[in-house]
């Protein structure tokens, strides 16, 4: 049986991913943040997993205003890097597990979760710097990726609640999958920033803590935070935040943390980073 | 009844909900042309002349030439969207959010550096004196 082991957070500044390959890792300036990464390196080379669902979003890449699917599930072979205005990042194509994708729509989709199915899209950082950041720049990636987009550019968003109660129901879905995969799910961007109007800039390290301690100690409690707690109190851009619930709603109850990170900055952007490994 | 949008009242921040989106669909859609090499170089050689190829309105088209981003963003602009006209100048996202700050880009990355710009005094716009928004404690003391 496939199962889900464990779950990665962590935020997706495109900003990183120009680091990583500019090779600037070494500057000052990124030491600190690349530092945090380096038990994830070494613990993800140990847990080799098969799969990864990652949840992200798109920044108006793949999509734009014509059609915006709340959630969505990349069901194709391959997803290549997307262009975002200064070519595609050098960074490998992402192969996907069609088998496994098609089944968590099937049974999610049954679950009242309606998921928009995607067989043709290209992938931008908020997907490809989580990869980067925990396996550094291999020529491929070693293992597959099934993409999972969440609309958190035009607002609303969809509720913590919502996407928590998604994340229960992709776990028991991938449950049902007949082959024995070792997965994880991830789930990306945030934490507190804001990159928009005069209020750019906005960083709250006490929230971010705040969240990071509830994730552990009362991750149902995270389900109850209005969007705008959020907008208000950890910047417009905070918000992505709810795709982290996601992944926490796939580990249920039973899990222990065997990693934490926060840094601030990284360009406009405070770093959140937690790795949670399933008990049961 | 009206929907609740508690969002409006927080200061230096516009939501971009289904009100704004349809007001900047036009002016967004252009900036998602910007991400082929081929309309770049169109755009750049007659800025104005591309610009009138859209259906946006004249407010929406002197923010772009002036790439002034809070009054695309007022425009129904959405930074993720305007993100594509200044990665096109070979802007980065922390410069173009020093610009919508009315600081400097020097001391916009010096507040980054000390812990970004502070909440407290900066949640309601009934907090915000003489239109300025706190930075932090790092940076007020100078
Ligand atoms: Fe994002």
């Amino acid at each position: 049986m496939a199962k889900i082991n464990s779950a990665v957070f962590c935020s997706h500044v495109p900003a990183i991913g120009a680091a990583i390959d500019l090779g600037k890792t070494e500057d000052p300036y990124w030491v600190p943040l690349f530092k945090g990464f380096e038990f994830s390196k070494q613990w993800i080379k140990q847990e080799k997993p098969d799969v990864i669902i990652l949840v992200y979003n798109d920044h108006a890449t793949a999509f734009d205003s014509t059609i915006i699917p709340t959630f969505a599930i990349g069901c194709a072979d391959r997803f290549p890097p997307a262009d975002e205005g200064w070519g595609p990042r050098k960074v490998p194509d992402v192969i996907g597990y069609p088998e496994l994708a098609a089944h968590i729509a099937q049974s999610v989709i049954l679950d009242e979760f309606d998921l928009t199915i995607i067989n043709d899209m290209k992938v931008d950082h908020g997907l490809s710097v989580p990869l980067s950041l925990m396996f550094g720049q291999p020529e491929a990636w070693p293992c597959r990726i099934i993409p999972f987009p969440v609309n958190v550019v035009q607002y609303p968003p969809p509720t913590g609640n919502r996407c928590y109660n998604l994340g229960k129901a992709i776990r028991s879905a991938v449950e049902k999958f007949d082959e024995d995969l070792n997965v994880q799910i991830w789930g990306t961007g945030g934490m507190s920033h804001q990159i928009q109007g005069q209020r750019a800039g906005l960083i709250n390290k006490e929230f971010d803590n705040r969240f990071l301690d509830r994730m552990v100690s009362d991750p149902v409690s995270l389900t109850k935070i209005p969007h705008i707690e959020y907008v208000r109190e950890a910047g417009a851009e905070a918000i992505e935040l709810v795709m982290w619930l996601v992944a926490l709603g796939a580990m249920g109850t039973d899990f222990k943390q065997v990693h934490r990170f926060h840094h601030v900055p990284a360009s406009n952007t405070a770093v959140g980073h937690m790795i949670l490994e399933k008990t049961k | 009844m009206a929907l609740e949008k508690p969002y409006k009242d927080v200061p230096g921040t516009t939501v971009f909900d289904a009100e704004m989106a349809r007001k900047g669909y036009h002016l967004n859609q252009f900036c998602m042309s910007l991400m082929k090499a081929e309309n770049r170089e169109k755009f750049k050689a007659d800025q104005r002349a591309y610009l009138d190829q859209w259906p946006m309105n004249e407010e929406q088209k002197q923010g772009v030439l002036t790439r002034d981003y809070n009054r695309m963003i007022a425009a129904g602009g959405n930074i993720y969207f305007l993100s594509k006209i200044f990665s096109s100048d070979g802007q980065s996202f922390e410069q173009a959010a020093s610009s919508m700050t009315g600081m400097s880009a020097p001391d916009y990355r010096q507040m980054m550096l000390t812990g970004g710009r502070q909440v407290e005094g900066n949640r309601y716009l009934s907090e915000i004196k003489d239109g300025k928004l706190k930075t932090n404690a790092n940076v007020e003391k100078k």
